[in-house]
This record gives structure tokens, C-alpha cells and sequence, in this order.
């Protein structure tokens, strides 16, 4: 009798506690203007690329300095993972190292989430080899291509070209649900997803880089900003892509000259979400700041003008 | 004369064992719904996956990409990836496990066996999260100073590291069926001359062997069901082959990747995770199975 009444107490008290659990959750918006000692609060859900991440972060912990009652929850789902809870909704920002793919811009508009396209940056992809590898001055992008596609016959370094050592070369790049992989196999191999599946794939672009310089016989790629981060570790090779070798740098990816490997990276944010004070002022914050920020962490900024023209259209919408 | 208060008591009693029954019965049956469930949606779904992939295709191709262009669905070099580090484990734990196992019931004495089974059990407590992290960061780079070419995803760190996690299960249960054995055997052969080493091995391994069978069976069935280690340190790259020094891919990484990853919910690649899953509870299914036919066969009644 009195295991019975324990029993049905606790189902009693655990649907009490999960029912006020959900009935008073703390409010999730800063609907309200700022509080009495004029700083913003409310709660922003980030989410997405971990390309972009460093930046979102590094623009996230400034803006926190002056507005330190704002809660900022950035999360690194992947371009795709986030762009799931971005169109229902779930979060304000989406980073992303791709534009929205058409499907996931349906989804968003039936799901009535409507947004803005921000660019923040231009990130370079920078192929690597380990600093002990002597024989590569350079790679075309044909020599790339041929390395990467799906059912390559490259299995070691002179296959790419008969004069380089008859051993077995080790790939190394992200994983599939990386913006870094899609953007790759688009430009390179032609075909977004198309590559060979026999490299060591990693979505942690330390792990890649640790694989690399710890192996003579490795060949990778990966974001820009890693390569900065390790240039010692590392040695990179600059891309022909039909004008001659150019080495990627802040100021040829920025010049176009470093092709194709060379991408804008994007914010998207709700518009909805917009109408929040602190989500207006932080997404304000980002455009004015990202020139500087990119370069500490090693992406490459879009021309001020860029920027300023962002901000007046991100203002003529509030 | 029977008194009326005693008369009052009995229905209500009743009653109260009754609910007491019925609530252990559903306890029970809460197991038998949830692993009847369980294996009625991953049936449910793998067939949805059948009808688009067939199962030749499925069974004998040697490539797995579906999430690559273009697209294979061959599980060879996930069940070669799994078998591998399994295999490697069971090298490591059998040995270690059965060498334990004797070491603790014919030859420590009673506070050495005291000391050294708690031990065991912590080993097998610890996260296994925290083993996958101790194989990446510190098993791969030492194993790198003798196998040169050893990759930094390989199943041969991630097949070290989790023979060491098994350790325990081989250990404990051979020990418990090695100690079951009736001191009559062992005096038996002890009176007939036999050193400590034959006895243990000639008469105490041999009687016992049904229990220690049944130990390596579930030790190589949580080796291949074994998801964290691998997810971290064996890699992500699921590849036909034998060389333990390179990155491969288990069967349960994959279905731990895109469960996490940014597959399209009922898509086909997300429908891969019920095939795969599929086919890891036959494996398991069958090894069991296996086991208890074993384990039945040589079990000797003393």
C-alpha cells in the first residue's frame, strides 16, 4: 500500500515540477527596452558553420563587453545543421560558409520565416602538405581534380606527375557535412558531394592539421584560417589555375587572383528577429566590426564599402 | 467463531496484491515493449531502405558512400571496420582477461584478490568517451614512435584502448566460473602429482570453460557494439581493409555520424542508419546465439 502511494507521489510531483517547468519558463525575448540600467538583454540563438564560428565568436565576446545582460548561446551544428533550426525558426543567426540552398529557402518561406543575407568575410581553402615535402612546388587545378574525384586512379605521388616519388600519398579533408567540403567538390571536382571516400576525413580541422604535419606522405585542405593559425606546421601550395602558381594570402584571396578556391561566408538572420532591440544592435555590431575581427582571426574582410552598404540596408529595414 | 475484523481484512489484501503484481508485471513487460519497439521501427524503416538499395547490392558491394557522389551502399567496409577493432580488442583482453582470471583464482591469495578486483571494476566504469579521448591524444601519438606510418584515426589504438575497457568482463566472469570449479578436481589432480600450473590449466580452465566462453562472447559483443571509442579514435572513413594502422570506419561510428550530422530526416542516406542498425543487432543476435549454444553444450554440472 505504501509502495503504491510512493509510486503514484512521485509521478504526481514530477508532473507538477515539469508543468510549472513549462508554464513559467523565463522569457525568451528582451521584448522589453532596456531595463533600468539602460543595458539590452534577451537571449540570441546562434548556430551553424564552424568556418564562420570564429568570427561569430570573436564578434560575440565584444559585444558582450558593453552589453554583458545579452545572453549569447553560439552553437557549430554545421552550415547544413544549423540551416535546419535557422527556417524553423529556432535560432536568430544562422553562420554559414554556403549560400541557402534553394530547398532550404522553400522550407524556410512555407515555414514563414523570412531573412536577411549577410556577408561577412571571405574565407580562402588552403591545400597543404607537410613541411618536409620537397616535391611540390605547385598544383593546377586539373592536378587537384584528378586527385579528389570519385574513382581516382591517384594513389601515389607519381601518378600526379611522373616525376614525384613513387610513394602512396595520404588524403586528408573535412568531413561530408562540412561548407568546406560542399564548396570543394563543387569547384574542384565539379560536382557538390563528388569525391573520392578513402581519405581521412575530419570535420575538426585540428585533428586535419595534425594528421598533415605529422606525416610526410599527406596532402589537405581545409579552411584558410587553420593554415594561418599553423603556418608552422605546415607548408602550403599554391593553386594554378591556368594563370600560374598563386599562394593564397589575405591579399590575393581578397584580390581574386587566388581562385577558386575562394569563397564568401554569410550570417543569415531572421527578420523577424530583427525586431528585437538586442538582435538589432548586435547583428549592427557585426557589420561594424567584422572588417577588424575578420583579420584576427585570420579570414580575409570585404571591401568597407561592402560593410557600410550592408548596414544601410540592415537600417532601411528597421 | 471466526471474528468479524479478520473476515473484514481479506478482500482488501487482496486487492493490494494484486496491484503489486500487476505493477512488477509491467515493470517487466516496460523491457519486452521497449526492445520489441525498438526493433519494429528499425525492421520498418530498413525495409523502406530495401526497396530503393537492393540487398545484393547491400551485401556484397565493397564500397560505402552514401553520403559521396556517386552514391554505393555496400556493407562490407563497415562490418570489416567493426571486425577489425573488435578483433584487436579481444587480442588484447582475452589474454589479459583469462592470464587475470587464473592469476586471481588458483594462485593470489585472499588480500591480493581483495585489492586487485576493485581495480578491475574502475577500469570498467571509466567513460568511454574518456577512453576514445585517451586513444587520439595519447595511445595514437605513442603507437607513432614505433609504427611510423600509423595515421592519426586508426583502428589499432581504438582496438587497444577498448580491449582494455573489456578487460574486466573477461576477467570477472572466468574468474566467477574458474572459482565455481570444485576443490575435489583440483585436489584430485594435485594428488596425482600435477604441478599448480597443469592444474590450473589441464583441469581447473577445461571444467570451467563454459563460463569463460560465455565471457569472451559478451566481451566480443560489446566490442563490436562499442560506439564512443570508436566514433573518436578509429575515424570516419569507412574503407575495405585489414591494415589496423590506417583510418577506418565501424559500423556504429557511422550511424553515430550522420545521426548527428545534417541528413535530411526520410531521406535515404538517413534511412542507411536503419540498415546499418539492422544488420549490427543480427550480428550481435547471431554471436549470442552462438554463445548460448556454446555455453550449453560444454557446461559441466558438478
Amino acid at each position: 500500500m505504501i509502495l503504491v502511494a510512493a509510486i503514484l507521489g512521485v509521478f504526481v510531483v514530477a508532473g507538477i515540477l515539469g508543468f510549472t517547468a513549462v508554464t513559467f519558463r523565463p522569457a525568451q525575448t528582451g521584448q522589453e527596452p532596456p531595463g533600468v540600467d539602460g543595458l539590452l538583454s534577451g537571449t540570441i540563438e546562434i548556430d551553424g558553420s564552424s568556418t564562420v564560428f570564429p568570427i561569430t565568436e570573436a564578434v560575440a565576446e565584444e559585444f558582450l563587453k558593453e552589453n554583458p545582460r545579452v545572453r549569447l548561446n553560439v552553437g557549430v551544428s554545421g552550415t547544413g545543421g544549423g540551416f535546419k533550426r535557422f527556417i524553423v525558426g529556432e535560432i536568430e543567426i544562422n553562420d554559414a560558409s554556403r549560400p541557402i540552398k534553394p530547398s532550404e529557402a522553400e522550407q524556410a518561406s512555407m515555414n514563414g520565416v523570412s531573412f536577411l543575407e549577410l556577408r561577412v568575410a571571405i574565407d580562402g581553402i588552403a591545400v597543404s602538405v607537410n613541411p618536409e615535402n620537397d616535391w611540390v612546388g605547385y598544383l593546377t587545378v586539373e592536378e587537384l581534380k584528378r586527385i579528389w574525384e570519385p574513382g581516382s586512379s591517384v594513389s601515389t605521388w607519381n601518378d600526379i606527375r611522373p616525376e614525384w616519388p613513387d610513394i602512396r600519398i595520404n588524403l586528408y579533408g573535412p568531413g561530408t557535412d562540412s561548407g568546406t567540403f560542399d564548396y570543394f567538390t563543387k569547384v574542384i571536382v565539379g560536382q557538390e558531394d563528388a569525391s573520392r571516400a578513402d581519405f581521412t576525413a575530419s570535420e575538426n580541422d585540428n585533428v586535419l592539421v595534425q594528421g598533415i604535419s605529422g606525416d610526410v606522405n599527406a596532402l589537405g585542405y581545409f579552411g584558410f584560417a587553420y593554415y594561418v593559425e599553423n603556418s608552422d606546421k605546415l607548408k602550403i601550395v599554391p593553386i594554378d589555375a591556368g594563370d600560374g602558381p598563386v599562394t593564397p594570402s589575405q591579399q590575393t584571396i581578397n584580390s581574386g587572383e587566388y581562385r577558386p578556391l575562394a569563397r564568401p561566408i554569410f550570417i543569415y538572420v531572421n527578420l523577424e528577429a530583427l525586431e528585437r532591440v538586442e538582435v538589432m544592435a548586435f547583428v549592427e555590431f557585426y557589420l561594424e566590426n567584422a572588417g577588424e575581427l575578420v583579420v584576427e582571426v585570420g579570414y580575409i574582410p570585404l571591401p568597407e564599402s561592402v560593410y557600410r552598404g550592408s548596414l544601410e540596408m540592415l537600417r532601411s529595414r528597421a | 467463531m471466526v471474528e468479524p475484523q479478520k473476515l473484514r481484512r481479506k478482500p482488501k489484501e487482496r486487492l493490494h496484491e494484486r496491484i503489486i503484481r500487476r505493477l512488477l508485471f509491467l515493470s517487466a513487460a516496460l523491457s519486452v515493449i521497449t526492445m520489441l519497439a525498438i526493433l519494429g521501427t528499425l525492421v520498418f524503416q530498413a525495409l523502406s531502405f530495401f526497396q530503393e538499395v537492393s540487398l545484393l547490392e547491400f551485401l556484397t558491394e565493397t564500397r560505402w558512400t552514401p553520403l559521396f557522389q556517386p552514391q554505393y551502399f555496400g556493407i562490407l567496409p563497415l562490418v570489416t571496420g567493426t571486425l577489425l577493432v573488435a578483433t584487436v580488442a579481444l587480442l588484447v583482453a582475452v589474454p589479459i582477461g583469462l592470464g587475470t582470471a587464473i592469476f586471481l583464482s588458483e594462485y593470489a591469495p585472499d588480500s591480493v584478490r581483495r585489492t586487485i578486483k576493485p581495480v578491475l571494476e574502475i577500469l570498467a566504469g571509466i567513460p568511454t568517451v574518456v577512453y576514445g579521448y585517451f586513444a587520439i591524444t595519447y595511445v595514437t601519438p605513442q603507437l607513432q614512435g614505433i609504427f611510423a606510418n600509423l595515421r592519426v584515426f586508426n583502428a589499432l589504438s581504438a582496438g587497444l584502448v577498448m580491449g582494455l575497457m573489456i578487460i574486466p568482463m573477461v576477467s570477472s566472469l572466468s574468474e566467477d566460473a574458474m572459482v565455481a570449479v570444485p576443490r575435489l578436481l583440483r585436489e584430485g589432480a594435485y594428488a596425482l602429482g600435477a604441478r599448480k600450473f597443469e592444474v590450473a590449466i589441464r583441469v581447473v580452465l577445461p571444467a570451467a570453460i563454459s563460463g569463460v566462453i560465455a565471457s569472451i562472447i559478451l566481451a566480443m559483443s560489446r566490442a563490436i557494439g562499442e560506439t564512443m571509442i570508436v566514433s573518436i579514435a578509429a575515424g570516419s572513413t569507412p574503407r575495405l581493409t585489414l591494415n589496423p594502422l590506417v583510418s577506418i570506419q565501424t559500423m556504429t561510428a557511422y550511424i553515430t555520424q550522420l545521426s548527428l550530422g545534417e541528413t535530411p530526416f526520410g531521406s535515404l542516406e538517413y534511412r542507411t542508419i536503419f540498415a546499418v542498425g539492422i544488420t549490427l543487432f543480427i550480428m550481435v543476435l547471431a554471436i549470442n546465439l552462438v554463445g548460448d549454444w556454446v555455453k550449453r553444450r560444454y557446461w559441466e554440472r558438478y
